[in-house]
């Protein structure tokens, strides 16, 4: 699903303040009914994380800490069965998975001797059947489950999901017959950085309209969205690394990109949104 | 000079004896005793004549080159030995390169009468030139000259009447100038007074190219035109009268003889030695397409004496006493391609009493002169000419005025066109290519810490990141390098603190320096010169703008010339700017170190002869190949050397010379101190001993050409120096005797020995004033009958790469062609080789003793490509053996040390004890094991060596050859695999046994699942189950829903229940897609789902009154997730979440509590041996501590006690179960 960024944006317009909850989302597939759901998701998600990043700072600051935990007291005080915590996230426009951890993180220094370290939280956000207090537990439950882009949930899922298309990924090369090395036999040759891929013989990638092919050394598999601000983050951190090791490569956004963003073309970082069909792979004269 | 001339002219020597003569040749038997004697007069000019003679002819021609000043040449006069420093070294003499009229003696400390300078005043408009210079008007003072054959008629009489009968006493000094003549006692004038060195003739400023060599007064020679600032006046004066030491002869006896040659002239006119075209007609047709003056072979002055001044001319460049035999041939071609004569003024000329205006008159008067002039040199330098590219032969065999004037030469020139094959490639540069990761220096393992290798792998991005940058923007105006780069490379740099770090980023930096700077160029370059026959076709006018478009097109241009100074062209801009904005010391010296041991290393690489006998066609593949390793060689090395000289002398470099001798002096006793960052001497000693200069020389001047101006004062330098010059002499192009150096590796040594002469760092005096004998240069070649030297390695392609300046001749060709006289400046084409990156590998070093001996002996009277095969096959298999010890023994002994380890886990429960401790105990074991490695090493060398020789040698080697190769081949082979594995093994083991150990322990850690014995599906599977991201987001859905808040209408179906857990199952059961952190997630969700069910907590879809799931449902879906747990789940599943407060208190908020599904859950568990019974008893007992509803923890004590009393049942009494119900009804009462 190859966007042009008008097209993008118009979708990315649609997602200003919006919650990330199931009802969201459902809302949003009836807005786009062309655009598949994975996409769709994927652009949320990022869209999402965006605004988070951008408004994190202020839900941290000791008087909002204290504002919300203070709501949240006095919400439980009056029906500890409501859902407080996941209104009072929604309220402030702040991610309910993170404000689950604000509030837990602030009801531990009250209960505890000592600060939680970040493993305990981390863990009883995963398993709240930890939280002593039973209400909070419930609260925090909720919050996690019902956010669709932050939470131990959601992580989960996006990693599966990204192992998923490796998998994939790995059995198209089998099927075409190219040799690789994965990641893990690169780590284990000691290589500092690992595309998903790397062809031990490199082959060339035709495209339609081109004349000429583009060779691949490495395909890395992306299960997102190529976004400008992933794609820009992911072009410093890890694209340009592995060309620089490696030479030329080819990145797949399962879930589509931006095309203005595949303009990197001919200095060797190539973007698909699928397997590439046409593929030359160097021939072994038998002469 | 103009004595020796005049000689020639009576006849009284031969042009061959004066060539002799200047030569500094001991005199030949060939010349007669009355030739001997007349030179022997002339004996203490001798040194002066070349140098004479070429100011000579560029004044005599800066009438008809208006454009610009003429063609300079670095020719100064006499090294000046200043009065109290005899012999002192010669930097007296800078600024003696713009002296056209050079003083042919050295002052005598005796003469005095200071005389009046006219040169201030003739030359108002020049005073660069004059500052440094002894001036025009100094030694002509002395001289009673109107009598002297084409003396200029301007001088100054009487001022120095002729008084000393010496030869040598000719030229008074001029005391007044305090430049020469410091007080004694006093700093010697050095350099100091002079801004600048004023050899140039017009200062050109370079471009930022050069910011950092300064000066930045460009010596070249005049891009075609230029700023005429400093340009000389027309018809200045002759300086002919110069060479001729005043009171030889006569007023009277010069006018005598000058009338004589008149006469002479008249009568032979024209001569038969220079035969004027058949017709001697000009043709009016051709050249009358040119906007310019026409040349016309009949109307030529004084043919004799352009005769022979070509003829001596001629000679000193086939002698090479010239010091750039390209700047001549520029400067002859600037002859023949003259726009038009400026018309002389009279005043200029100030004739000369009496009759002597003809004699007197300039060399070239007019235009028809300089043609005439230009032809007769160029028919003599014919065999230069022909080797030059298909281009330029092109551009001259269609030149009209050559034709007009010399049929005979352009037919040949026509011939060796059509014969030539030399075309030159332009290749435009191709992006970057960064240096490829290569685990075997660049893995951890090479690196002192983690943190040292992290930081270098960000180093690795910000280098390549920096050099994206510079690609992008580099052409941009006004962006700035330091500017844009400078800060984040030294932040970079910064980062760099171990040694071993800077090491590693230098072999990257000189990898990509190498990768980018002689790149492949490949096929579809441009051919250079090579018009397209569209272009042909067209006709001759339209041809030039089509030419002069095609030039536009193709040649980036900027102002070279054909001297230009030391660049950095293309991407090596890039890496000289980091040099300079990372300006790190660290980095400066680990560079160098690193550049110079890869000098040493290809400069020492066996690049073996062409085997002169092999004729056959494979063997011209080889050649083609070998030619190209050596180009590829020969470029790499002077890239190198560039950037050795480069930083090398960064610290020393400053834009002018010491101001001061005292300065000088002590900065040279210091610099004396210092050890040379690489022996080019001992290297240039050993590479013409070799003979091997072609390969040596070419790199050693792009080194040298970096050198500051103390360096070539410099003993260890000077006789470097000293060493090239008396090769330069020594490559004379006509003598091609067996064994020689080939044609074009001369050409090439000769102009990059040219051009380092004309660097501005280089004494301008110094390649005149090399008095030695060119005895001193005895090579003894016994040590090498066939060295590179006489192997035609350089080819035109080669030769145009090294020397893009040999281009602007074609360039000043084309430009006449197009009728423009290249008024943007010189053109300099980027020339990239095409060359092939990856350099052939030293060959092994081979052991000592007899068998090593007898090895070198077989391979004596072998071809060399079969020592080529087995040594390369010996270093494969050496390096192969290495590898495959590792893949087998090596990681046979790991997996041995994995399972001792397991055993150990097991045996110590997890705690395994220190990781240093179980590695050193499981080395104790396994290293001796090692030993193995040279037994087997061994084996694999004996084993696959032979077989390697046998594919690569020619089927019908003999089979006593063949066997011996193979034997040498394994012997080697073996000698490298076991000497590496003998000193290394050990260590080997250790460190793979330690990462393994690590590797074991960290998976031991937080992820238990990893191990993953039973993974993967059967192999029927086709993988066609839902993706477990897929499932985790559904039953996320149903958790959601069931956790709330929800919509009134929102729900799930039940059968919808029944299907995720069906697909659970699938998933699970295929495993392809399905890694552990999901397995975990699902596992856990499965839990919470049970959970839901047991509480009837599940919102489901269906009519209003019917929200609740059936028991019987309910009940199905426990047994799926019962058989699911049981069969399909290989990650733990976290069962006792079930007894979690947390969900057992789901029961608690459900009227009325239904407690039976909880029961029968327990008891299934308990049943499947999902869980022990224990396990659930201290579960239950646990969470009646928690604080419950009193009502709610009476409930859950029945339950705890009915769990407890009821034995197991079999399936039939689940039945037994709902029994409980009346308790829900007491529970229910008493609520």
């Amino acid at each position: 699903m190859i966007l042009t960024k008008a097209q993008y944006d118009e979708i990315a317009q649609c997602l200003v303040s919006v919650p990330p909850t199931r009802q969201s989302l459902r809302k949003l597939k009836q807005r786009f009914p062309s655009q598949s759901q994975a996409t769709l998701l994927s652009i949320f998600s990022q869209e999402y994380q965006k605004h988070i990043k951008r408004t994190h700072a202020k839900h941290h600051t000791l008087e909002a800490i204290e504002s919300y935990y203070q709501r949240y007291l006095n919400g439980v005080l009056k029906n500890g069965a409501a859902p407080v915590l996941l209104e009072l996230a929604n309220e402030v426009d702040y991610a309910p998975s993170l404000m689950a951890r604000i509030i837990l993180e602030r009801f531990l220094q009250e209960h505890e001797e000592t600060p939680p370290s970040k493993s305990v939280i981390n863990s009883m956000l995963r398993d709240p059947s930890q939280i002593p207090d039973g209400v909070l537990a419930n609260q925090v439950y909720q919050c996690t489950v019902n956010d669709c882009c932050y939470g131990p949930l959601v992580d989960c899922i996006k990693h599966a999901i990204g192992h998923e298309h490796e998998v994939l990924l790995r059995d198209l090369l089998l099927e075409k017959n190219l040799s690789f090395l994965d990641e893990d036999q690169l780590r284990a040759k000691g290589y500092d950085k690992t595309p998903d891929f790397i062809l031990q013989v490199p082959v060339v990638m035709l495209c339609p309209l081109a004349v000429e092919g583009h060779i691949i050394h490495w395909i890395e598999s992306k299960a997102s969205f190529g976004d400008e601000c992933s794609h820009h983050a992911y072009l410093h951190d890890q694209f340009w690394s592995y060309w620089n090791r490696f030479g030329p490569g080819l990145v797949i956004y399962w879930y589509g990109f931006i095309q203005e963003l595949d303009c990197n073309r001919e200095r060797g970082i190539l973007l698909k949104a699928c397997f590439p069909t046409d593929i030359v792979t160097l021939c072994h004269s038998t002469a | 000079m103009a004595a020796v001339l005049e000689s020639l002219l009576r006849e009284e020597v031969s042009v061959a004896a004066a060539v002799r003569w200047i030569a500094r040749r001991t005199q030949s038997s060939e010349d007669s005793p009355g030739e001997a004697a007349v030179l022997r007069s002339l004996r203490p000019l001798r040194k002066e004549f070349v140098p004479f003679l070429l100011n000579f002819l560029r004044e005599q021609s800066c009438r008809v080159l208006p454009q610009g000043p003429p063609t300079p040449a670095k020719a100064p006069g006499a090294s000046a030995t200043l009065p109290g420093r005899p012999g002192g070294p010669p930097r007296g003499g800078r600024g003696a390169r713009s002296q056209l009229f050079p003083p042919p003696e050295p002052p005598s400390p005796a003469a005095e009468a200071p005389l009046a300078r006219r040169g201030g005043r003739r030359r108002g408009p020049a005073p660069a030139r004059e500052r440094g210079s002894r001036g025009p008007g100094g030694p002509e003072e002395g001289v009673g000259g109107e009598s002297l054959p084409w003396a200029g008629a301007r001088r100054l009489r009487g001022s120095g009447s002729p008084s000393s009968p010496s030869l040598a006493l000719c030229d008074p000094p001029n005391l007044s100038n305090l430049e020469e003549f410091p007080p004694v006692g006093s700093v010697p004038p050095g350099p100091a007074g002079r801004t600048k060195p004023s050899r140039r003739i017009n200062p050109t400023p370079v471009s930022e190219e050069r910011s950092l060599s300064k000066p930045k007064t460009c010596f070249t020679s005049p891009p075609i035109s230029c700023v005429p600032s400093s340009q000389p006046s027309a018809l200045d004066t002759s300086p002919w009268g110069l060479g001729l030491p005043p009171g030889c002869r006569s007023l009277q006896e010069e006018r005598e003889m000058l009338r004589k040659e008149r006469s002479k002239q008249l009568q032979q006119s024209p001569t038969p030695s220079c035969p004027t075209p058949e017709s001697g007609s000009p043709l009016p047709s051709r050249t009358g397409s040119l906007t310019d003056e026409a040349a016309d072979p009949a109307r030529v002055s004084s043919r004799q004496r352009l005769e022979l001044v070509a003829l001596v001319y001629s000679s000193c460049i086939a002698e090479n006493l010239v010091p750039n035999l390209f700047l001549e041939l520029f400067f002859v071609l600037q002859l023949l391609t003259a726009r038009r004569m400026v018309a002389a003024k009279d005043s200029d000329l100030e004739p000369g009493p009496g009759v002597l205006e003809s004699v007197g008159s300039p060399l070239f008067q007019s235009i028809h002169d300089c043609v005439f002039f230009a032809v007769r040199v160029l028919e003599r330098q014919f065999p230069v000419l022909s080797y030059l590219d298909k281009g330029t032969l092109k551009l001259l065999a269609e030149n009209e005025r050559l034709l007009c004037f010399s049929p005979a030469l352009q037919g040949r020139l026509r011939a060796a066109y059509e014969g030539s094959v030399a075309k030159v490639s332009l290749v435009m540069l191709p992006s970057a290519q960064a240096v490829s990761f290569q685990p075997e220096t660049d893995n951890r393992a090479n690196f002192s810490s983690d943190r040292a290798f992290h930081t270098f792998k960000k180093q690795r991005d910000v280098f390549y990141e920096v050099l994206r940058e510079w690609e992008d923007h580099h052409e941009e105006p006004g962006w700035d390098f330091e500017k844009g780069l400078g800060s984040r490379i030294r932040a970079m740099m910064g980062q760099l603190s171990a040694a071993c770090s800077h090491s590693h980023f230098v072999r990257l930096f000189q990898k990509q320096l190498l990768q980018m700077c002689q790149s492949p160029g490949g096929a579809g370059g441009t051919v250079l010169g090579e018009a397209p026959d569209v272009l042909s076709m067209l006709g001759a006018d339209k041809l030039g703008r089509l030419r002069r478009l095609q030039e536009r097109l193709v040649a980036p241009q900027s102002s070279g010339g054909p001297c230009p100074p030391p660049t950095f062209p293309g991407c090596q801009g890039f890496f000289r700017d980091f040099i300079l904005s990372a300006s790190s010391f660290q980095f400066n010296q680990h560079l160098m170190d690193s550049l110079s041991l890869k000098i040493r290393e290809l400069n020492g690489l066996t690049l073996p002869p062409h085997e002169p006998n092999d004729d056959e066609g494979e063997a011209d593949v080889d050649w083609q190949g070998e030619r190209r390793q050596f180009a590829m060689v020969l470029l790499s090395l002077r890239l190198l050397a560039k950037f050795l000289g480069f930083v090398a002398f960064l610290p020393y470099r400053g834009p002018e010379p010491p101001p001061t001798r005292e300065l000088q002096d002590s900065i040279l006793a210091l610099r004396s101190q210092v050890p040379p960052v690489l022996d080019v001497r001992t290297l240039l000693w050993q590479g013409l001993r070799a003979r091997r200069a072609v390969l040596t020389v070419p790199w050693l001047v792009e080194f040298l050409s970096f050198a500051d101006h103390i360096v070539p004062l410099l003993d260890y330098y000077r006789s470097i120096f000293s060493l090239l010059l008396h090769l330069h002499r020594s490559l004379v192009l006509a003598q091609e005797r067996e064994g020689e150096m080939c044609f074009l590796n001369k050409l090439l040594l000769l102009a990059v020995l040219g051009w380092l002469f004309q660097i501005p760092t280089v004494p301008e005096d110094l390649f005149f004033s090399e008095e030695d004998q060119s005895d001193g240069f005895q090579v003894d070649a016994v040590s090498s009958e066939y060295g590179l030297d006489s192997v035609p390695v350089v080819d035109q392609q080669l030769l145009y790469t090294c020397c893009p300046y040999i281009g602007e001749l074609r360039k000043l060709l084309a430009s006449w062609v197009s009728g423009s006289s290249g008024r943007s400046g010189g053109f300099v084409r980027k020339i990239t080789p095409t060359t092939t990156t990856g350099l052939g590998a030293q060959p092994p070093q081979t052991s000592q003793g007899l068998q090593a001996q007898l090895a070198q002996a077989f391979f004596h009277n072998q071809p060399p490509s079969l020592r080529r095969t087995v040594e390369f096959v010996a270093e494969r298999i050496g390096s192969n053996c290495v590898k495959h010890i590792k893949a087998t023994l090596v990681a046979d002994l790991v997996r041995q040390a994995e399972a001792l380890l397991q055993e150990q886990l097991v045996a110590q429960g997890q705690e395994g004890g220190e990781a240093a401790q179980l590695v050193e105990s499981l080395c104790s074991q396994l290293c001796p094991h090692g030993a193995q490695a040279l037994t087997q090493g061994r084996e694999f060398c004996q084993k696959k060596s032979p077989g390697a020789v046998r594919a690569l040698l020619p089927e019908e080697t003999p089979a006593a050859v063949l066997s011996s190769a193979e034997n040498i081949a394994v012997g080697l082979a073996t000698e490298k695999a076991c000497t590496w594995l003998s000193a290394n093994i050990t260590a080997l083991i250790r460190r793979e046994v330690k990462a393994a150990v690590s590797r074991i322990l960290r998976a031991q850690g937080p992820e238990p699942a990893v191990r993953g014995e039973r993974r993967g599906c059967s192999r029927a599977c086709e993988h066609h189950a839902p993706l477990p991201s897929h499932l985790i987001s559904e039953i996320k859905d149903v958790l959601s829903l069931a956790a709330g808040p929800r919509d009134p209408e929102e729900g799930v179906p039940p059968e919808h229940l029944e299907q995720l857990l069906g697909q659970l199952g699938q998933t699970l059961q295929c495993r392809q897609f399905l890694c552990p952190p999901a397995e975990q997630h699902l596992a856990k969700c499965s839990v919470e789902l049970a959970s839901l069910l047991v509480a009837d907590k599940i919102p489901i879809l269906g009519p209003p009154a019917q929200r609740r799931l059936e028991r019987g449902q309910a009940r199905r879906l426990l047994h799926m997730l019962l058989s699911l747990w049981k069969e399909d789940f290989q990650a733990p599943v976290p069962l006792r979440l079930l007894l979690s407060p947390r969900n057992v208190g789901l029961l608690a908020d459900t009227r009325p509590r239904e407690w039976d599904l909880l029961l029968f859950l327990l008891r299934e568990l308990v049943e499947k041996g999902l869980m022990g019974r224990m396990e659930i008893e201290a579960c239950l007992g646990s969470l009646r501590a928690a604080q419950w509803p009193e009502d709610f923890s009476e409930e859950l004590a029945t339950l705890f006690n009915l769990f407890l009393t009821e034995p197991p049942l079999p399936e039939p009494q689940l039945r037994a179960c709902e029994l409980v119900q009346p308790n829900r009804g007491t529970v229910l009462a008493q609520s």
